[in-house]
């Protein structure tokens, strides 16, 4: 393979900062930024300017849809267990980590336990091996304390972090709604946003004690970001992720009963949604997702209550994450934190920088490139984006995993 | 004869509305036309006049996908006393596989041409869901715990009867606020039209924010009646009284419970209703239901089938090009 040189850039590293320059890509390796020594062979890419960043990680995805990840920037997942069949047998594992390659990097969250059930811990070695990165609870709650005080301390042998949901199945029972003015109007089945850091509070205290690394998929209420933000502060090994959803939407979004609207966890009220705004600009948030979870009309087009949970996230994260950079929530170099590096090293992988040494896994973007949300021309799997219809900015330009441009 | 008020000439401007959904969106002056509608309709059924066939060569469809008995049978009557061909659908829940026949019965029905729909179902927003999917008015028989305009309309129409108005009642809504849809567009109804709404219920069953819909909320029924112009009790699902919200019915009736009692805490001319079934015995006894002079409970099955007539009129009179509604 030619090495590969991308000049007249501005480069995106969440471990350098922002800066004019050039990269060089030799053997699937980043191997020179900043100003570099073109070699005589070298393909050479002029990006006129436009932005060079690690290529996107994105940690909890529900379905395997490469065409959707491709066109939102992004080249590695983290791929949730709730899958059919559940990731909880290394075969299982072994199949979806390699089942992507060579375009798609997935990395397999396993089941923590057989079949999510919440009962008996996971074979979490033999998935590791098989190629896991990390055990979850899916997009379930472990009810019973003890199975998750046993998780966390197995998989804190094994290194392996947990990647938790956090909402207390007791509380929420067949919620679909955070209680509060929108759902009461709407007579919705609704639960109180205390769910969350209920269930917060009771993993943090046995991450604690068994020294277990644990991570909050989505946290979304101001409760929840508050004992986040006093654990670290502790030393506990906790970190905390969200979706733009989250960050941009609340529950009065809902009002029309657009199932599009309908996520687990729920949207919550503007008081949360500030919070976590907040929490984003403390750096309490360490990790933002797509949540990317296509669900087709026979899934969506149902009474609100009845329909399943989710969102289609993967093409629109870039463009919405661009917009809080924008509105000056965060800086560039710290979204790629979120956005990569941050995930890259939740799952172990030496990716997610320009350092020199890592892969070539590259997004060269435009940041302002005007565009409007149509969920109907998405290339994922079911265009159900909440946010339908919204004019944003921000367009992969072109994506590279390993050095190898990608379609 | 006498007829209900003729429909002015700009009918739109009183009723803008294709579907009737909810009773959220609407107008204070909107719910006052269709109550003025129903109460033409109310003198013209006490005397059995010649027959208004208004909708006659019309299909209405009452497309039930959750058990009823006495709102099927208001609309059935409703729709038949205006000439309307009136067909009804039963869709048990349990023989459908619920979301893929909702939208599938919505088109079908669409596909038969039928004039007017109307839906009962037993999820929130379903009506609203099957309103987009169809090119006929839709009128909502209650939706989950969401709505139930017609129901509110009644009751409105029935306190405004008898007592002159609505501004200004002191209403007490008392029950399971929660799961109610009676309660929640009732709510909306009356407090639009300015009356002073409180709710009752154990915490258990009383929906959050509540007071952000401009009530009061009260889990003592006691202090709830001091002064009450009106007492609406609700029905209680006897599976939320075995436990879950609720430790038991007598508990219940014992804290609840409508008595003869309990109803002298109401102004003296305090009206009692009920949108039914009744437990008696439980949130409401006997003596007080049946106590002609207090109850509107047998009333309301009145002004329901009138209102009911007046909703079916409305929203077909653009279709049937009545002049000014085109």
């Amino acid at each position: 393979m030619r090495p590969l040189a991308f000049l007249n850039a501005r480069l995106v590293c969440p471990a350098g900062g922002e800066r004019e320059g050039a990269l060089l890509v030799v053997d699937e390796a980043i191997a020179a930024t900043g100003t570099i020594d073109i070699p005589s062979h070298a393909e050479v890419i002029d990006c006129n300017g436009a932005h060079l960043a690690p290529a996107i990680v994105d940690l909890g995805v529900r379905a395997i849809d490469l065409p959707a990840f491709h066109a939102g920037g992004i080249v590695r997942v983290g791929l949730m267990p709730d899958q059919s069949p559940v990731l909880d047998e290394p075969g299982a594992v072994q199949r979806a980590a390699l089942i992507g390659r060579p375009d798609l990097w997935i990395h397999p969250i396993a089941a923590a336990t057989r079949a999510l059930a919440g009962v008996e811990l996971g074979e979490m070695a033999l998935t590791h091996a098989a190629g896991a990165r990390a055990v979850g609870t899916g997009a379930r709650w472990i009810a019973d304390s003890g199975v998750m005080r046993r998780v966390l301390a197995y998989a804190a042998d094994l290194g392996l972090p947990v990647i938790a949901h956090a909402e207390d199945g007791g509380l929420t029972g067949n919620a679909v709604a955070t209680a509060g003015e929108t759902a009461t109007r709407m007579g919705l089945p609704s639960a109180p946003s205390l769910a969350e850091p209920l269930a917060i509070a009771r993993d943090l205290l046995l991450a604690e004690e068994t020294g277990a690394r644990l991570h909050l998929r989505e946290v979304t209420t101001a409760a929840g970001f508050k004992l986040v933000r006093a654990a670290k502060r502790r030393g506990v090994a906790v970190t905390c992720g969200i979706t733009p959803a989250h960050l941009l939407l609340s529950d009065i979004a809902m009002s029309d009963f657009r199932t599009f609207l309908r996520l687990s966890p729920p949207l919550r009220d503007e008081s949360d949604r500030q919070a976590a705004l907040a929490a984003l600009a403390d750096g309490t948030i360490d990790v933002l997702c797509s949540g990317h979870d296509p669900r087709g009309p026979e899934e969506k087009r149902l009474p609100f209550a009845d329909a399943t949970p989710g969102m289609a996230g993967a093409e629109t994260l870039l463009a919405l994450s661009l917009g809080l950079v924008r509105d000056e929530r965060l800086s560039l170099d710290r979204l790629f934190a979120l956005l990569a590096a941050n995930p890259a090293r939740l799952l172990g992988v030496e990716t997610g920088t320009l350092e020199v040494g890592r892969p070539a896994d590259l997004l060269v973007f435009d940041r302002d490139a005007p565009w409007q949300i149509d969920g109907d021309r998405f290339r994922a799997r079911a265009g159900n984006t909440p946010f339908d219809g919204l004019p944003v900015q921000g367009k992969v330009v072109q994506l590279f995993k390993g050095g190898r441009a990608l379609a | 004869m006498p007829q209900p008020a003729a429909a002015p000439s700009s009918g739109r401007l009183h009723f803008p509305h294709r579907h009737l959904t909810g009773i959220e969106g609407l107008q204070p002056h909107e719910i006052t036309f269709l109550l003025d509608e129903a109460e033409g309709w109310i003198e013209l059924n006490r005397r059995r006049a010649e027959p208004d066939k208004r909708l006659a060569g019309l299909t209405q469809i009452n497309a039930f996908f959750e058990n009823s008995t006495r709102t099927l049978l208001s609309f059935e009557i409703a729709g038949k006393r205006l000439g309307a061909d009136v067909v009804n659908m039963h869709v048990g829940q349990s023989s459908v596989k619920k979301g893929e026949t909702l939208i599938d019965t919505a088109i079908t029905l669409n596909a038969m041409r039928a004039d007017v729909i109307v839906i009962r179902h037993q999820s929130s927003g379903a009506v609203r869901l099957i309103a987009d999917k169809v090119d006929c008015p839709v009128l909502n028989a209650g939706d989950g715990s969401h709505e139930h305009p017609t129901q509110a309309l009644l009751d409105a129409l029935t306190i405004r009867r008898r007592k002159g108005s609505v501004a200004g009642q002191r209403v007490v809504i008392c029950g399971d606020i929660l799961h109610s849809r009676v309660a929640r567009s009732n709510i909306l109804a009356l407090t639009a039209l300015a009356a002073d709404v409180r709710v009752c219920a154990p915490s258990t069953l009383m929906p959050a924010a509540i007071e952000r819909m401009f009530v009061t909320p009260f889990t003592d029924f006691d202090a709830a009646l001091e002064g009450a112009d009106v007492v609406m009790m609700l029905r209680v699902q006897n599976e939320r009284m075995s436990g879950g919200f609720l430790p038991s019915n007598r508990e219940f009736a014992a804290r609840y419970g409508l008595t003869e009692e309990r109803l002298k805490r109401a102004a003296p001319d305090a009206l009692v209703m009920h949108p039914g079934p009744m437990n008696r015995g439980v949130e409401i006894t006997s003596a007080v239901a049946d106590d002609k002079t207090r109850s509107a409970i047998t009333e309301q099955v009145e002004t329901g089938v009138a209102v009911r007539m007046a909703c079916l009129d409305v929203l077909t009179r653009s279709a049937r090009g009545v002049e000014g509604w085109a």
